[in-house]
């Protein structure tokens, strides 16, 4: 493994997780959000954690065939992708809501986006929180069996994506697709054949 | 026939006001006053942006809501005909031509007739400071400029048959290019009982802050119902016929378990997939509790018996 490379890739996701953070901040304090910014706000922060959390899902399968630099940045991607869902949660609870915490009950009642929503972030925290080397020493085995459900987190979160339109939308069709492209790929078989068309080719 | 925009015609508390002022000041120069209003011709053709300042007779709603800022009025607009992306109905819908328009106004009436926009504009028009609260659970509130659709329907005299009003916005997809998308069946069909297109509240809006309405807004006519989800507001409107059956609009044919004929605002009926109990008023940070019907709840007695659940 270079280790230029995988420096290359560290600052690769760093710098653009932080170029969001700082872009968004920026245009939400200048007011360039357009003229829904509290919704912009909400609608950006969830792109951002949907885009990484489907990120975090492909170093992965990218290892399952072979190309394993990628892991190195996998616990990056991951957080970055529960970072921007609590600011999700944040700008909508927070801002969008003010905390108005008779409101927010009714609308994880009533709204079945927010429930899934709300899910989807109950499911991230405890991947977030055995995130450490040490949580992974310690859980051995069940770390990666716990880690799966990153993948039913993905699941959900397209769904949240797709209901939040009123009728069926490109973005999250397609989040959809690269989400069944990834799971393809992590099934035996598919593994299997994919894995030995990259042998054939000579090694660089 | 000389078009009138409606900015050139004084809302009658601007009118007062400035009667009041005069008198105040002892001098009753009418025609000096008169003079001040501007009788600007607008030039010929197609597209003749309205270049007069936005303005509105009062600074809020009668519950004391304040106005959302024309800017916002003019630059958040749900209009699929142009763009499904909010944000892109201004760009799509730019060189939208409404000039020369005609509203065709038929069917169970005894006078049926097509009005050239200008004889639209030549009735009274009045600015109605109205809350809109869209199906998405966002919310403005916008100083319209219209006539009561009753106006126009005593003028087409609707016969005893006639249930219902059906309108239809302008089918063109070389200009409305959202319309060769299937998301929709177009043209777009709304529709009202007929003693809610009776109610006085129910405004054909020709403009808006004194101006005349911008594409993205609906122009040259669009109706509004204050008290009913923004959907039903349907613009750009070519025809208007008064029918015997329920019309069936353009979102009941899409998603008839989501979207009904009523679509009466309504913080106690959820949409399938969100909650309608509050929303975010454009501009402002915290949720506002929906009020039922909007706050109009001097219509409440049209749906008397009604179960709102089952008639959403």
């Amino acid at each position: 493994m270079a280790r230029p490379r995988t420096l290359l890739l560290r600052v690769l996701v760093h710098g653009a997780a932080l170029l969001l953070l700082a872009g968004l901040a920026w245009a939400y304090w200048q007011g360039l959000l357009g003229p829904d910014p509290v919704g912009e706000l909400t609608r950006r922060t969830g792109r951002y954690a949907i885009i990484f959390l489907l990120l975090s899902l492909v170093p992965t399968v990218a290892a399952a065939l072979r190309f394993r630099d990628l892991l190195r940045v996998r616990r990056a991607l991951g957080l970055y992708a529960f970072f921007f869902t609590l600011l999700h949660l944040l700008a909508f609870a927070g801002v969008d809501y003010a905390f108005n915490l008779a409101q927010l009950a009714r609308v994880i009642r009533e709204d079945p986006r927010v429930l899934v929503g709300v899910i989807t972030l109950l499911l991230l925290l405890p991947l977030a929180m055995t995130s450490t080397n040490a949580a992974v020493r310690r859980l051995g085995k069940n770390w990666k069996r716990l880690h799966r459900l990153a993948y039913l987190a993905a699941g959900l979160d397209v769904l949240h994506y797709a209901l939040n339109f009123k009728e069926l939308r490109i973005l999250p069709v397609l989040a959809g697709i690269v989400l069944v492209l990834l799971l393809l790929v992590r099934l035996p078989p598919v593994t299997r054949l994919l894995g030995r068309l990259g042998s054939r080719q000579p090694n660089p | 026939m000389k078009k009138i925009h409606p900015s050139e015609i004084t809302p009658e508390h601007v009118y007062l006001n400035r009667r009041q002022f005069m008198i105040g000041l002892g001098a009753l120069t009418v025609g000096l006053a008169l003079g001040a209003c501007g009788t600007t011709t607008p030039p010929a053709g197609s597209v003749t942006p309205d270049t007069t300042p936005p303005q509105a007779g009062a600074a809020a709603d009668e519950l004391g809501n304040a106005l959302t800022a024309y800017d916002t009025v003019v630059s958040y607009n749900n209009y699929y005909e142009f763009s499904l992306s909010k944000e892109g109905v201004v760009p799509a819908a730019r060189n939208f031509v409404t000039s020369p328009w005609e509203v065709a106004v038929g069917g169970l009436v005894r006078q049926p007739r097509t009005f050239a926009m200008e004889d639209l504009l030549a009735l009274e028009q009045e600015e109605r400071i109205y809350r809109l609260r869209c199906v998405e659970a966002w919310s403005m509130v916008v100083p319209w400029v219209g006539f009561p659709l009753h106006q126009l329907l005593a003028l087409v005299e609707p016969t005893s048959q006639a249930r219902y009003v059906r309108f239809e916005t302008l089918y063109d997809p070389e200009q409305m290019p959202g319309q060769n998308s299937s998301v929709l069946q177009w043209p777009y069909v709304e529709g009202l009982r007929l003693d809610e297109a009776m109610h006085d509240l129910t405004l054909l809006a020709t403009g808006l802050y004194g101006k005349s309405l911008t594409p993205q807004n609906g122009a040259p006519i669009r109706l509004v119902v204050p008290w009913k989800y923004g959907f039903k507001y349907i613009k750009s409107i070519v025809r208007i016929d008064l029918v015997e059956e329920m019309p069936i609009s353009a979102w009941m044919r899409a998603a008839p378990q989501e979207y009904g004929f009523y679509a009466n605002v309504n913080p106690d009926v959820p949409h399938p997939r969100w909650s309608q109990a509050t929303e975010r008023r454009i501009g402002e940070a915290g949720r506002r509790d929906t009020l039922l019907f909007n706050g109009y709840e001097e219509v409440a007695s049209l749906y008397a018996g009604m179960d709102l659940r089952e008639n959403y």
